[in-house]
């Protein structure tokens, strides 16, 4: 019991954690361009910070 | 014809592609101070060197403060800040690298945000209905009662997030239909979660044995996965629609009384102003010539095909293409009153026959709705009055309604539809309204537009045998130093032929009228034919237009050009009609040239000289006689017909009105997607209803078990998950007898070539 009662939670946090990333990637536009994405790792970047 | 317009055609606007950096302006949003936000289509980008260089090319412009390319939309969105409300040349710095760039059609903010929605509400429902999953799983495997009571309070409080957040769409539109006396797919899907929510939260606090929360988690989870793939299927098309380029004017030129013309939105344009048109540009309104002479195509406007020659005084309307020299009109109304106006007027009245249809799905819903919820009401009824218990009343009422919780319908047309859509957009057709496709399939009368539709807007030469060598020779090397469509059409003649190039001491081009070169002292005159013969040579044809070839005032020949038809305009007729479809022309066009088509495409039931209202009235005629009308065609005078349809096509040359009324536009000069389209069709309702009849065998296998109270409600979400997962296989099949179709049409294309000419 005293370890399900870490266990569990520490489950549902994660998942949680995976769901709160899913939602933060979403609002930072990482979907909005899926082909783009894919082909701008060949470009290479004049400007480190960019 | 541009090489001898006079000044006015200098001011360097109306360029035929493209669009202004004025009218770049007009349609850009401000961000922030001075900062403005443009997007734009790009339909050339394929790859990361063409991300590359369109960004590099924006970002050079002076003004341009940031350049974004998204590859998957076709877009680039810039941020620019003018210099005094002028903004960057965009569009031109792109095609100094080789990209051509237009305004998109329409805004898809709305389609952007519902995709957004849908999306969180699948992440949320997945990652609920996933660790609900395996809590229950340890509650299976025997948990003692303190474990299996926090176990399932836990599961209640993750359930809480889906069934509020992720099924919101759901409620909502069952909530919609219920008000309005109607029955949709939605309200059984709704009484089944929240009832299965409800009665598994009154047993969790209660320490029951089981809750049963995995199933309205699992449910909600299948059906918006369902959901969001028909809404990407849809948007995708969408935006493909929206990438065409804009083809009504954003702005005017308007000349002041000082003499100075300036550029500006279509809404500062008023009645009595003089508005400048541009070679290559479309007149913003409607108005009177008050200088200079040209020619129209008023194709997209009217359908008629010939252009009409305008001098002053004449009338013009809105969206016809100036082909001649640049002239200055009077507007007669301002543009929000002219013709394209009026068309979205009609378009408005037109909309409520359309949405008077009811998809497939929801008529199904109606009739399975209310069956499944009496039975459910019974067997609590029966199970209550039977055993004395309404827990175990409760349980097999839920239980009925899940087992037979409509998934497989909820799923199986959107799922053959998200195929059906993929495979003709792989074919260039984009489906922009749902219920669409099932319309298509019950189609038995095709209606063409004639002008645009049937025929592209190119002309093409009509007596080749009659002229002879050596006049084609001289007229095709004239042909080749104009812009002007029947000399591409001449020069095209004479590069087919082979004659070799004559050249002239001297050349010169007057628009509006024709072409006149010197060789000694000779004049060769090709052009209109009163310019080019000082002595009277009538023709009496019907067709396009004709031009004859002089000799120092000598008709030396006549040429007369026609209507191209569209590639595969042939086989699509006679394959239709041998199909027992009813094929008919509605026209615009003039008698004579429709009747040419007809006779030319053996069609028998054609119109001619129709307004945009009696195309309406037309198809209305052949609607109330039980007749299943689909409506192709491209102009702005097609769009309230193609709305009055019951379902519509439309090329994407089409006019951006006309567009945004059709069902289906596809891309691509062949018309014979048209067939393959509706084949396609055909094929996924045959699907379809194989998918009801799984779905009716599966619900009468299982109703009867969860009557007598055999199966738990865990055991319903497995059995009606199965069912789900089987109807989605047979939607596959669709794409899977693809490859077969596809060896059967590869010799198509020639065909079609040697029909168009």
């Amino acid at each position: 019991m005293t370890a399900l009662s870490v266990l569990v939670p520490l489950t549902v946090a994660m998942g949680a954690a995976g769901l709160l990333a899913f939602l933060w990637s979403m609002r930072s536009k990482q979907y909005e361009d899926l082909d783009g994405a894919a082909e701008r790792i060949l470009l290479e970047d004049d400007d480190a910070t960019g | 014809m541009t090489c001898c317009a006079s000044s006015t055609a200098a001011i360097g606007i109306g360029h035929s592609d493209g669009c202004s950096p004025e009218e770049v302006a007009f349609s850009s949003k401000e961000l922030r101070n001075g900062v403005r936000q443009t997007t734009l289509s790009v339909p050339e980008m394929h790859c990361a060197s063409c991300i590359r260089a369109i960004e590099t090319a924006l970002a050079a412009v002076d003004g341009v403060e940031a350049a974004r390319a998204n590859l998957s939309l076709r877009t680039v969105v810039v941020n620019w800040k003018g210099d005094r409300g002028a903004p960057p040349d965009l569009t031109g710095a792109l095609s100094a690298v080789g990209y051509s760039s237009h305004l998109p059609t329409n805004d898809m903010g709305e389609e952007d945000r519902v995709h957004s929605h849908l999306l969180r509400a699948l992440a949320v429902a997945g990652f609920c209905s996933m660790n609900i999953m395996l809590l229950s799983v340890s509650v299976w495997a025997g948990a003692d009662a303190g474990t299996r009571q926090a176990f399932h309070l836990l599961s209640a409080a993750l359930a809480l997030p889906a069934v509020l957040y992720s099924g919101s769409a759901f409620y909502a539109s069952a909530w919609r239909a219920l008000v309005h006396g109607r029955m949709n797919m939605d309200v059984p899907i709704s009484a089944g979660v929240l009832l299965s929510f409800g009665l598994s939260l009154y047993d969790a606090i209660g320490n029951a044995a089981q809750a049963y929360f995995e199933a309205s988690t699992s449910l909600l989870f299948v059906l918006l996965g369902g959901r969001l793939l028909d809404h990407m299927m849809r948007r995708r098309a969408k935006s493909a629609v929206a990438g065409l380029a804009r083809l009504m004017p954003q702005g005017a030129n308007v000349v002041a009384a000082d003499g100075s013309v300036r550029y500006v939105p279509l809404n500062e344009v008023h009645p009595a102003s003089r508005v400048l048109v541009a070679v290559g540009s479309r007149v913003p309104t409607d108005g009177v010539v008050v200088e200079g002479r040209s020619e129209l195509d008023s194709s997209l406007v009217t359908g008629e095909s010939a252009w009409q020659a305008i001098d002053l005084g004449s009338q013009v309307r809105a969206g016809a293409i100036n082909q001649g020299a640049p002239f200055v009109l009077t507007a007669s109304v301002a543009p929000a009153d002219s013709l394209l106006s009026e068309m979205t007027r009609m378009l408005a009245a037109a909309e409520n026959s359309r949405s008077s249809y009811r998809r497939l799905a929801d008529r199904a819903a109606a009739l399975y709705a209310p069956v499944v919820h009496s039975m459910s009401l019974l067997a609590l009824i029966g199970w209550f009055y039977g055993t004395g218990d309404i827990h175990r009343a409760l349980t097999i009422a839920i239980t009925v309604l899940v087992i037979t919780c409509p998934c497989a319908l909820g799923i199986a047309v959107p799922m053959v539809q998200v195929v059906l859509a993929r495979r003709l957009f792989d074919r260039g057709v984009m489906a922009t309204d749902g219920s669409a496709f099932e319309r298509l399939a019950g189609v038995d009368t095709v209606v063409f537009d004639k002008t645009g539709t049937l025929t592209t807007g190119q002309p093409s030469l009509l007596n080749l045998d009659e002229i002879s060598e050596k006049h084609l020779a001289i007229a095709g090397s004239m042909a080749r130093l104009s812009n002007h469509p029947i000399s591409w059409a001449l020069s095209a003649a004479h590069s087919n032929s082979g004659q070799k190039l004559i050249t002239f001491d001297e050349t010169r081009e007057f628009a509006g009228y024709g072409l006149e070169a010197t060789i000694g002292a000779d004049i060769y005159r090709l052009g209109r034919v009163e310019w080019a013969a000082s002595a009277g040579f009538t023709s009496g044809a019907a067709e396009l237009s004709a031009v004859s070839l002089s000799r120092n005032g000598q008709t030396m020949a006549m040429f007369t050009f026609g209507e191209t038809l569209r590639p595969g305009a042939a086989e699509l007729v006679k394959s239709l009609q041998a199909g027992g479809i009813d094929v008919r022309i509605l026209s615009g066009d003039s008698k004579p040239a429709v009747a040419r088509i007809a006779r030319f495409l053996n069609i028998e039931g054609f119109s001619a000289g129709l307004l945009p209202g009696d195309k309406v009235t037309a198809i209305a005629d052949l609607q109330v006689r039980g007749h299943k009308v689909l409506m192709v065609g491209d102009g702005i005078n097609d769009a309230a017909a193609l709305r009055a349809a019951h379902v519509s096509m439309a090329p994407s040359t089409a006019s951006d009105i006309g567009r945004s009324a059709a069902d289906f536009v596809f891309l691509g000069d062949s018309l014979s997607v048209v067939e393959e389209s509706l084949e396609a069709v055909k094929k996924a309702m045959r699907l379809v209803r194989q998918n009801f009849a799984l779905a009716v065998i599966y619900n009468t296998v299982s109703l009867p078990l969860a009557l007598s109270g055999f199966v738990t409600p865990l055991i319903a979400t497995v059995a009606m998950s199965s069912s789900s997962i089987l109807v989605v296989a047979n939607a596959l099949r669709l794409s899977g007898g693809e490859k077969q179709m596809e060896e059967v049409r590869m010799p198509r294309p020639h065909q079609a070539v040697e029909a168009g000419a």
